[in-house]
């Protein structure tokens, strides 16, 4: 069984700032993670080689750097990584991600067929959501987004029984692979990186697939040419400055403060009241 | 926008470029919204779409659309009467019994025919499990723009065009996107960004129906069972109307108590922040900003909590905001409606406690 995972290395957004004059965001010293959401696909995956044997091969789109992220992916025990890496990607949106990414897995399933595609639900800076089911469609593979757990797999018949997470419930799907998946976050826990595992990372020599070694010809498809989507602007929130009445009395006692701002309120807003004896019903 | 660029951000601006529309693309008019349904029941999210297509609608002077998919039968033509109701002017129908469940493959196939038969310039879809599955399908068939998460949709009377407005990077920054030479124009919004517009129970509208055109043999994906959640004692915050919130500022798990004690007097929701959440006092299901739930409860307290952007963003549209902080600088009273200056630990019993009185009076009267 092949299985490749789609990683993306993701600036880790709780250090990120905004410079408060340019909007711009200030990545200086802001550390590049594997993100997190990705995790919860790679760990998946190990478990059904763990299970079923075969080979896991990691696969990220960006700038050189993000091989940092696939020997990550090694280092917890994935086999093979693939970095696309080229220039012309840049700007790219969804649409064209996910055609560079199905084009690269193309390519990785003409050496050595795949089964299985791992996406994250989402990342944690683009967050939309949109390349899973991008590539599922452009391959033809069955989508499954939302995966809770995955509690079956036939590889004589090649059916896959899981569970989805839906709206207000789970559905119990079977389906026939090659297929898409996208795990839901803490549905597994990543495993620790072995020490031999850890040393193969270091060593491991990376492929770095330019657009050419992906099998893309078609270049109206990728960077900015082959995405939709522009962004025309870019803001900070304005936020309404209509700042609040503060609540205030002689003697500053939280019970007369309290009673205070209940006169206030219910004086101004005398719907309230029969909000709140609703919500006590 | 991938790594590369996004760097450079704010970018080459687009919307002052003049801008001509392909002739072949003109034809595309009108704005959708795909209604949601499971187990018999709309989405509200398909409503609140619904009251924000018809404000694009009017502005392009062109008609709203609803588009209902599901298993045949009375329960699925409700749907297009609710629509109606929520200001639809038509619906496209496509009924069958392959569409009982959600599943990826039909309702793709399903979606993407109906926008090449009639044409929309608009489609928009909630941001659920659903909608987030099916419009990155739909728009990679189509080979179109989505852009996701919208917190404003707007139209650029300029070039007709759909722009777009979401939050980046946890919030701290919005942008607009547009998408000007591809139709439809797709964009998806979360459950309680927009406002739920009160129905109109005489209005009416037409219905177009439309074959899905498929067999189940060609359907790969099979639903062996649906398990319904319990909600029994699932926090409902989206759509409560009342909710106490708690932060940082509570200093320790003892203390939330008294954010219980006050929720528990007014029948309301507990809510918190972030950190409260990640420290494990509370369920995920509880937290209220970016990364949580958006709520618009009538009343929003909250005790001990900054004010930070992340968390603004998914409350901001309560109607009442009650904010008790120490520190008068805090951000979030320049947002709030109330605020108390002081101790979150003393205010909060007291205004428990004169609650308690307010409705123990209420009830005299009543
Ligand atoms: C602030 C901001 C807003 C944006 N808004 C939009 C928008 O509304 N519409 C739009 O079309 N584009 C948008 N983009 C562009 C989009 O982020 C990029 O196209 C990006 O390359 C992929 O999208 P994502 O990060 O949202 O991934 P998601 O679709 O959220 O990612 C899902 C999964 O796909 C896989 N994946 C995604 N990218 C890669 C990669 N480079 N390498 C390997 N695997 C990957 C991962 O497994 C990931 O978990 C936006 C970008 C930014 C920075
Ligand atoms: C990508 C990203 C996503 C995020 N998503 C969310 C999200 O969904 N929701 C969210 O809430 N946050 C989110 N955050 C975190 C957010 O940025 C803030 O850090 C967080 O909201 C702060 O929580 P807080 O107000 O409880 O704590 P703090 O900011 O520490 O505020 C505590 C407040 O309590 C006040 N205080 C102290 N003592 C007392 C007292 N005795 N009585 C009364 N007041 C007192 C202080 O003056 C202070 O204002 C996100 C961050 C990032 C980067």
């Amino acid at each position: 069984m092949h299985i490749v995972v789609c990683i993306k290395q993701v600036p880790d957004s709780a250090q990120i700032r905004v410079h408060p004059v340019t909007n711009t965001i200030m990545r200086q010293g802001v550390p590049a993670i594997v993100n997190p959401y990705d995790l919860f696909s790679l760990e998946e995956a190990l478990r059904l080689k763990d299970e079923y044997g075969g080979r896991v091969t990691v696969l990220s789109m960006g700038p050189p750097q993000a091989e940092a992220a696939l020997r990550k992916a090694i280092s917890f025990g994935a086999d093979d990584a693939i970095l696309v890496t080229d220039r012309a990607f840049a700007g790219s949106d969804t649409l064209a991600t996910s055609f560079a990414l199905a084009s690269a897995i193309q390519k990785i399933h003409e050496d050595m067929p795949v089964d299985i595609v791992f996406a994250g639900k989402q990342t944690i800076d683009g967050d939309t959501a949109q390349v899973g089911p991008g590539i599922a469609k452009r391959m033809d593979l069955q989508l499954l987004t939302y995966v809770s757990s995955i509690t079956d797999l036939d590889l004589e018949n090649r059916e896959i029984t899981l569970h989805r997470r839906a709206e207000g419930g789970v559905q119990v799907l079977k389906t026939s692979l090659p297929c898409l998946i996208t795990m839901l976050e803490g549905t597994n826990e990543m495993r620790f990186a072995t020490l031999p595992n850890m040393f193969r990372a270091a060593r491991y020599p990376l492929k770095q697939w330019d657009k050419d070694a992906a099998g893309i010809t078609d270049v109206s498809k990728i960077g900015l040419k082959g995405s939709p989507t522009i962004v025309s602007k870019v803001f900070a929130p304005q936020p309404k400055t209509i700042p609040a009445e503060i609540i205030d009395c002689e003697s500053k006692q939280p019970k007369d403060l309290a009673v205070t701002l209940l006169a206030k309120m219910f004086t101004k807003f005398p719907n309230l009241h029969e909000d709140i004896a609703k919500a006590n019903a | 926008m991938s790594e590369e660029t996004e760097k450079d951000a704010p970018k080459k601006p687009a919307g002052r470029r003049k801008f001509e529309l392909d002739p072949r693309l003109a034809s595309y008019k009108g704005v959708w919204v795909f209604v949601e349904h499971e187990r018999g029941v709309a989405h509200t999210v398909s409503w609140e779409l619904m009251g924000e297509g018809r404000k694009l609608a009017d502005k392009l002077g062109v008609p709203l659309a609803g588009v209902v998919m599901g298993a045949p039968g009375i329960q699925t033509r409700r749907f297009c009467e609710e629509a109606f109701h929520y200001g639809a002017d038509l619906c496209y129908l496509m009924e069958d019994p392959l569409m009982a469940d959600y599943r990826n493959q039909p309702f793709t196939k399903g979606l993407t025919d109906l926008v090449n038969a009639y044409q929309p310039e608009i489609l928009l879809l909630g941001a659920t499990t659903l909608g987030r599955d099916l419009a990155g399908s739909v728009a990679t068939t189509l080979q179109t723009g989505l852009t996701a998460d919208c917190t404003e949709l707007n139209i650029d009377m300029e070039n007709r065009s759909l722009a777009a407005t979401r939050p980046t990077f946890g919030g701290s920054l919005l942008c607009t996107i547009v998408t000007l030479n591809y139709r439809p124009q797709m964009a998806t919004v979360r459950p309680r960004v927009m406002s739920l517009p009160k129905p109109d129970m005489t209005r009416t509208g037409s219905i177009v129906e439309h074959a899905l055109g498929m067999t189940e043999s060609e359907i790969v994906t099979k639903v062996l069972e649906y398990i319904p959640d319990n909600l029994q004692g699932k926090p409902q915050l989206p759509f409560a109307d009342i909710i106490v919130a708690g932060g940082r500022g509570m200093k320790r798990p003892e203390n939330f108590q008294l954010i219980w004690d006050l929720a528990k007097v007014l029948g309301a929701e507990v809510g918190a922040t972030r950190p409260i959440v990640q420290a494990g006092w509370v369920e995920l299901d509880r937290q209220v900003g970016q990364s949580g739930k958006t709520v618009r409860p009538k009343l929003y307290i909250a005790a001990g909590i900054s004010g930070a952007i992340q968390h603004r963003v998914g409350m901001d549209a309560s109607d009442v905001i009650i904010a008790i902080n120490s520190d008068p600088n805090a951000p979030i009273f320049d947002f709030a409606t109330y605020g108390i200056v002081g101790n979150a630990m003393t205010i909060l019993p007291a205004l428990t406690e004169a609650f308690r009185q307010q409705l123990a009076t209420l009830k005299v009267a009543v």
